[in-house]
């Protein structure tokens, strides 16, 4: 029985699964690391699935549908950026704010685009790498934007961990008090970590939009937003822990799907939760990092 | 000595509602140490934020060497040779020392390389650190020491330093002084805050006196006594405290082998505390900040429980109960941290003494509480302590710091409690407000409490303690009485130096 799934196939299609979620939580992970708690995050892949959308559509190609989903999740996440960093309002209720802002905003702007037709996003196989055995279909026979969101995984961890500007991201993060005090623009890093992370959850909304459904419909993107912040929080704020966690959870959401095509005597319901319960397991046992220090703290450069 | 490193004309700061620097002109020398002395709210802090570029002044100029010097940020300060070391609120915790020390420095170089430098820096000054560290893991003595390599690295022609000694032991605060007259001898210019005289009259040159906002005086402080300094930053004269004989009572409390392991990572177990405590007797606890001062509180207020027999009060196994229970049964406590955790900020003194006192001032009938009573009580504490506040109902964020310490404490002083535990009374309290706190401790045991005194001042237990003793890494020294304590001795019975050496030659 399960050996009528075609183990290339399921990986492959993991892969694609779970590149949503990924986007869209390296890009809290950055935002988080310098201190903001955006709960927006759904808000803004929504946006960025329906601006994706009908960007693609407008100028059949996807490649400018993606370009313009990364500028709407931008756009938005300033909307939330100005409201925390300047006006000082709670984060918490800003970011809720958000989320049902971007809900209903791309269900009134994709009115127009309900089932319509969409271009398909190509395939990039890389040359020669996609001709190994096994391995060359799983990875290296996807759509450009699955190898992107690896790259930006990646660099986010190098970013972090080897550069300056990202020491003082996370100082920024730690205490923002102290970076102030040090001379550092806390608002102004801190509102282009914002804008970095609207501009990943929008990448991820579209991913949606254009390469998996790929259509539009109304709340399309289904909550994949709050399993992104979930997984940078298990994740313990580090990039590949992240790349781990969403794996996980688009790998056996993957495989559920599977099993249940299958029509195995399973209640679909426990098929349906396991995604979750298995992220959270593994992430739990991998925990141990602790938040940014200032994380959700209101920051005023007081005296 | 004689050429002038900065001047500062006429510096004027105001902000709504209150002027915080007002016309403050003074000079600093180069090699000079300048200390710059007065109370809370003075505008010190104000002052040294203007010379780090954190804040822009409304009036008046400041001139280096002769040429004009306004920075308008802090990075600009550092590249014209001024480096900061802070009292608090600079350093992050789950970064590493060589990061930490990175995030000050405008070029620096790779990390690799940056460790060799801390590493040389550290070894010529007599302050080990290892550059791989995380900050958060570190004691206070080792923060500060990264904050001064941070500063040094980037051989600074000022450097000011915000109150330094007051987390060291006295050995490392002369191990501190040592490494200042080195820095001195090199040409660099210290500007040194604090309110300990004793320190400023061995170490500074000159004095600069504020008082609410305006210069007082610009003198040499080894002229002057410690008396007259504190005069001029009060503005007037004040009793110190007085204490009066007194008979030792009975034993009141016990703490007998009293272990309680640390709540997280980042605080100190408690491991075999033993000792007593009689009516009318003022026990002193010293000891550098961290080494279970915190936990010891909680294991006596009863925040933290511990097996029964381990806290004895009046005959009576105590360890396994809560707060409210001991309260009733005559055993108060007032923690360190004024804000959060001795009061609520953003409740009001009303509500604040409700906390605390509704079972022992019987403020709750049938479960509902007696606003009334409370209002009255708070309004007690208000007059018979000099809490300055318009009313009873202002929440606890918008006094000031000793204002609510006074607060804090005479609302445990007032419900007459049989044992008192305080931890750093007067931290941040300015020399009045702090002399009056300790005659209320010390009126509290004449009438027959016992009081328990945690505290980093140790001026403060010479002044007040009839017992001495002191908390290292959560093991508690043997007690020994105050009188004819020698401070060498006393920073021994602290753990002594720690491993700092002296700065190479």
């Amino acid at each position: 029985m399960i050996m009528d799934i075609n183990p290339i196939l399921l990986a492959s299609a993991i892969m694609v699964a779970s590149t949503p979620i990924l986007l869209a939580a390296i890009g809290e992970l950055v935002v988080e690391r310098a201190g903001v708690l955006n709960l927006g995050v759904e808000g803004m892949m929504i946006t960025g699935a329906v601006v994706g959308f009908i960007a693609a559509h407008e100028t059949e190609s996807t490649t400018l549908g993606f370009f313009g989903a990364a500028v709407g999740g931008a756009v938005v996440s300033m909307i939330f950026g100005l409201l925390t960093q300047y006006l000082l309002t709670n984060q918490v209720a800003t970011g809720l704010a958000l989320t049902l802002f971007g809900v209903g905003l791309s269900a009134l702007v994709g009115q127009g685009y309900q089932a319509t037709n969409q271009v398909p996003v190509t395939k990039m196989p890389i040359p020669l790498l996609s001709d190994i055995p096994v391995v060359g279909p799983i990875l290296f026979r996807h759509d450009g934007v699955v190898y992107l969101s690896l790259v930006i995984v990646a660099a986010v961890f190098v970013f972090l961990s080897r550069s300056r500007a990202g020491m003082i991201l996370r100082a920024v993060g730690e205490n923002h008090d102290a970076a102030h005090a040090l001379g550092y623009n806390v608002r102004r890093v801190r509102l282009m970590a914002i804008a970095f992370g609207g501009a990943c959850a929008g990448l991820g909304g579209a991913y949606i939009s254009l390469a998996r459904v790929p259509q539009w419909v109304d709340n399309i993107t289904a909550g994949t937003g709050w399993i992104a912040l979930a997984i940078v929080v298990f994740a313990s704020w580090k990039p590949w822990r992240l790349l781990i966690g969403a794996y996980l959870f688009g790998g056996v959401t993957a495989l559920q799907i599977n099993i249940q095509a299958m029509g195995l005597d399973i209640p679909v319901e426990y098929l349906s939760m396991s995604p979750y319960i298995a992220t959270i397991l593994v992430l739990v046992f991998l925990s141990g990092g602790r938040a940014p220090g200032s994380l959700g703290r209101i920051f005023h450069a007081s005296s | 000595m004689t050429d002038t490193l900065l001047k500062i004309q006429g510096l004027t700061k105001a902000y709504p509602g209150v002027v915080a620097n007002d016309d403050v002109s003074f000079d600093i020398g180069r090699g000079e140490v300048h200390a710059l002395l007065g109370e809370n709210g003075a505008g010190k802090s104000t002052l040294v934020k203007m010379i780090y570029g954190l804040v822009k002044p409304d009036q008046g100029q400041m001139t280096m060497h002769d040429v004009k010097y306004a920075p308008t940020d802090p990075r600009q300060a550092r590249a014209t040779g001024v480096a900061m070391v802070f009292q608090h609120f600079s350093l992050f915790d789950a970064l590493t020392v060589a990061e930490n020390i990175a995030l000050g420095m405008e070029n620096p170089p790779s990390q690799r390389d940056l460790s060799d430098q801390i590493r040389k820096v550290s070894q010529n000054y007599g302050l080990p650190l290892d550059p791989r560290r995380t900050v958060g893991v570190l004691s206070a003595g080792e923060r500060q020491r990264v904050e001064i390599i941070r500063c040094l690295l980037q051989n600074p022609k000022l450097l000011i330093m915000d109150e330094p000694t007051s987390v060291l032991t006295p050995q490392e605060v002369q191990i501190l002084f040592q490494t200042l007259r080195k820095l001195k001898s090199e040409g660099t210019s210290i500007l040194y805050i604090s309110h300990k005289l004793d320190e400023i009259r061995e170490i500074c040159d000159t004095a600069t006196i504020l008082r609410h906002g305006k210069k007082v005086e610009t003198c040499t402080p080894s002229d002057k006594s410690a008396r007259e300094l504190a005069e001029m930053m009060v503005g007037a004269s004040f009793e110190a405290p007085k204490r009066s004989d007194r008979q030792l009572g009975d034993v009141i409390l016990e703490v007998s082998n009293l272990s309680l392991n640390a709540a997280d990572a980042y605080g100190t177990s408690l491991r075999g505390v033993t000792f007593t405590v009689r009516a009318g007797e003022v026990l002193g606890i010293g000891g550098v900040a961290g080494n279970g001062q915190d936990e010891l509180l909680s294991a006596l207020s009863g925040e933290a429980m511990t097996p029964a027999s381990m806290v004895h009060l009046d005959g009576r196994d105590i360890g396994h109960l809560g707060p409210n229970d001991r309260r009733l049964l005559g055993l108060l406590a007032a923690p360190e941290e004024r804000l959060g955790h001795a009061a609520a900020p953003n409740m009001s003194l009303v509500e604040n003494a409700m906390m605390t006192a509704a079972d022992r001032k019987g403020m709750v009938t049938s479960g509902f509480l007696a606003w009334g009573k409370a209002k009255q009580f708070a309004e007690d504490v208000i007059q018979k302590f000099d809490v300055r506040t318009p009313s009873a109902q202002n929440a606890a964020r918008s006094l000031s710091g000793g204002n609510l310490q006074k607060f804090v404490i005479g609302r445990e002083v007032l419900q007459e409690p049989s044992v008192l535990i305080v931890n750093q009374p007067t931290w941040g309290v300015d020399a009045a407000a702090a002399a009056s706190i300790r005659q209320a401790l010390l009126d509290l045991a004449t009438g027959g409490a016992a009081i328990i005194v945690i505290s980093q001042d140790l001026d403060e237990l010479i002044e007040i303690s009839d017992n001495f003793a002191a908390l290292n890494e959560g093991r508690l020294s043997e007690i020994r009485p105050m009188l004819g304590l020698t401070v060498d001795q006393i920073g021994l019975m602290m753990g002594g130096a720690h491993d700092i050496e002296v700065a190479h030659g």
